[in-house]
């Protein structure tokens, strides 16, 4: 009992460790990232002794943006604008975090693993509604940054408050035909039994992944996923072109940090939804639980650990390579504007959501029968 | 659910609501909605209705509180004052309804039937499935009949946010012609 509360306890803390680490790795990957897009240095200042520069090597900044400016932000004052509602412009920040954060309890990572006596999956918490849990955390996020803005007692700040709870909730619907959509083709709201469902081939040699059945519904939550993350092209509530920085230009230091750690941990969360949901999370094409059955009959075979570290692996390289191609969106797409934003969201996604689950509700029950 | 945590839910549930009816600052009252609404999900998980709790928090908490938050940033609603309350009669009434709602909540407890004969619900209560079978069989046409009447509503929500716009198009000031152009140019 103990022991089995003690692996729990490590499941959960682990992966919240693993997505706060990347979270901070995106952020350092989307200045020197967005630094190359746009034929810039980026971020080059404090190197340590000077180590690279000796070596002929290129500074690449990461003490700047992993060391030095989380110091900077938590040492900064943390300024509450006169005639601001001093609770909730302090909850404002941890009430956005939250709910993403907790999201992740529920992404699988791994196959299962035995320990001794002890049995369980690599997922911090599995059970049978966990897609109904994703998409009730999603919707309570919308509070930290409509409050966010409206505490602040800045005109802007409102303004932006107002934009992301409008965006979120309109593209909210959309991510949940898209998310159903998958739950009626693989008939449970489990994600980890969503994972398994996509193991083996088809032919002989096309991985059973969700991105073949349910194409649609990829772009669909993608897209929802991005405006849901608030970025560019659907960075309407902080657009500092027009708002100065929309919900958070009254925050500074570590609750500003918490802002941007909620931002990059929602891009984290987007891209592992969408590898577990269509790219078949932690499987590997071809990999059964006793080694490689490559297309062509050939068996490898490996040992059963192997099999879960190489599916771990998988898992974070499928989810870094749609952190990247989220951030590779954001730095080459200019922003929507505000009516297309609402159109783009009311009238071509949710139709294209409703038509996608209808035809997979005909083709599951004629399947079925 | 083990009764440390019920009680802790509950009191949390009536202080949330407390918080509803006495703070005077209108985005104050509606978070504290939030908890209540929050706090009754976690109650349906733990009493084994998982589905509900989680249909609870997404449909009340993730759509209808955001709703009221818009609905007060667009009234302006300040900080309400808190005034002298109203005529004498009005008072008589709110204490006579008061005091048959505690009454009535009495007579509930006191007549609750005991739990003693009541079997235990089979191990698939509250799933989605369990839920799902029994809208779509024993409740199929209460079930419709609710789709219809919401469908009702948004479509008329639409038709009349759409005539207040189309009036607002006959706009009340004189607009020259050549002003019409420069707009039709300018898109």
């Amino acid at each position: 009992m103990a022991v089995d509360l003690v692996i729990a306890a490590i499941r959960a803390v682990v992966m919240l460790l693993l997505v706060l680490n990347l979270s901070a790795i995106l952020l350092w990957f989307e200045r020197k990232g967005s630094a190359l897009i746009q034929d810039r240095i980026g971020a080059n200042r404090a190197a340590i002794l000077g180590v690279g520069a000796r070596l002929g090597l290129p500074n690449l900044g990461i003490v700047n943006t992993l060391l030095a400016d989380p110091i900077k932000m938590f040492t900064k004052e943390d300024f509450v604008p006169a005639g601001a509602d001093h609770f909730l412009h302090g909850l404002a920040p941890f009430l956005a975090l939250f709910p993403v954060l907790v999201t992740f309890a529920v992404i699988p990572i791994g196959d299962t693993v035995t320990i001794g006596a002890h049995t369980f999956d690599l997922v911090a918490a599995d059970f049978n509604d966990a897609a109904l849990y994703v998409l009730a955390s999603i919707g309570i996020g919308v509070y930290g940054i409509a409050l966010g803005g409206w505490a602040s007692n800045n005109r802007w700040a409102l303004l932006g408050g107002i934009r992301a709870s409008a965006q979120m909730i309109s593209y909210e619907i959309a991510m949940g035909l898209a998310i159903v959509a998958v739950v009626a083709t693989y008939g449970t709201l489990s994600l980890q039994a969503i994972v398994r469902e996509q193991g083996g081939v088809w032919f002989g040699w096309l991985p059973r992944w969700g991105i073949i059945l349910q194409p649609i519904a990829f772009l669909l939550l993608f897209t929802a996923g991005m405006a849901e993350s608030k970025r560019v092209p659907f960075d309407l509530p902080e657009s500092e072109s027009e708002l100065v920085a929309g919900y958070f230009t009254e925050y500074s230091g570590g609750k500003q940090a918490v802002f941007m750690l909620t931002d990059f941990a929602e891009v984290a969360l987007v891209a592992m939804l969408v590898t577990t949901f269509f790219f078949g999370g932690w499987q590997v094409p071809w990999l059964y639980r006793d080694g490689f059955h490559l297309p062509g009959g050939a068996l490898v075979s490996i040992p059963y650990w192997a099999v879960v570290v190489l599916g771990v692996v998988a898992f974070w390289i499928k989810t870094i390579f749609f952190c990247w191609l989220q951030i590779l969106i954001r730095w080459t797409l200019p922003r929507f504007r505000y009516d297309q934003l609402m159109r783009f969201g009311w009238k071509l996604l949710v139709p294209i959501g409703l038509l996608n689950l209808i035809v997979t509700a005909v083709v599951v029950v004629m399947a079925g029968s | 659910m083990p009764l440390w945590l019920f009680v802790f839910l509950a009191a949390l549930a009536v202080l949330a609501a407390l918080g509803v009816v006495l703070q005077r600052n209108p985005v104050h009252c509606l978070m504290a909605l939030v908890v209540v609404l929050l706090d009754l999900a976690v109650m349906f998980i733990g009493l084994g209705a998982v589905t509900v709790g989680f249909l609870q928090a997404i449909v009340y908490v993730g759509a209808i509180m955001v709703l009221f938050l818009f609905v007060i940033w667009l009234l302006n609603l300040q900080t309400e004052e808190r005034r002298v309350a109203g005529s004498i009669g009005l008072r008589f009434f709110g204490a006579v309804g008061a005091a048959a709602l505690v009454a009535e909540l009495c007579v509930f407890v006191v007549k609750a039937p005991s739990t003693a004969g009541l079997s235990h619900v089979p191990p698939t209560f509250g799933s989605i499935g369990a839920i799902a079978e029994a809208l779509f069989t024993d409740y199929l046409i209460a079930f419709e009949a609710t789709s219809l009447l919401l469908l009702v509503a948004v479509i008329g929500a639409v038709a009349l946010a759409r005539r207040a716009t189309a009036s607002r198009t006959r706009s009340p000031v004189p607009v020259s012609p050549a002003v019409h152009e420069q707009i039709g140019a300018r898109q």
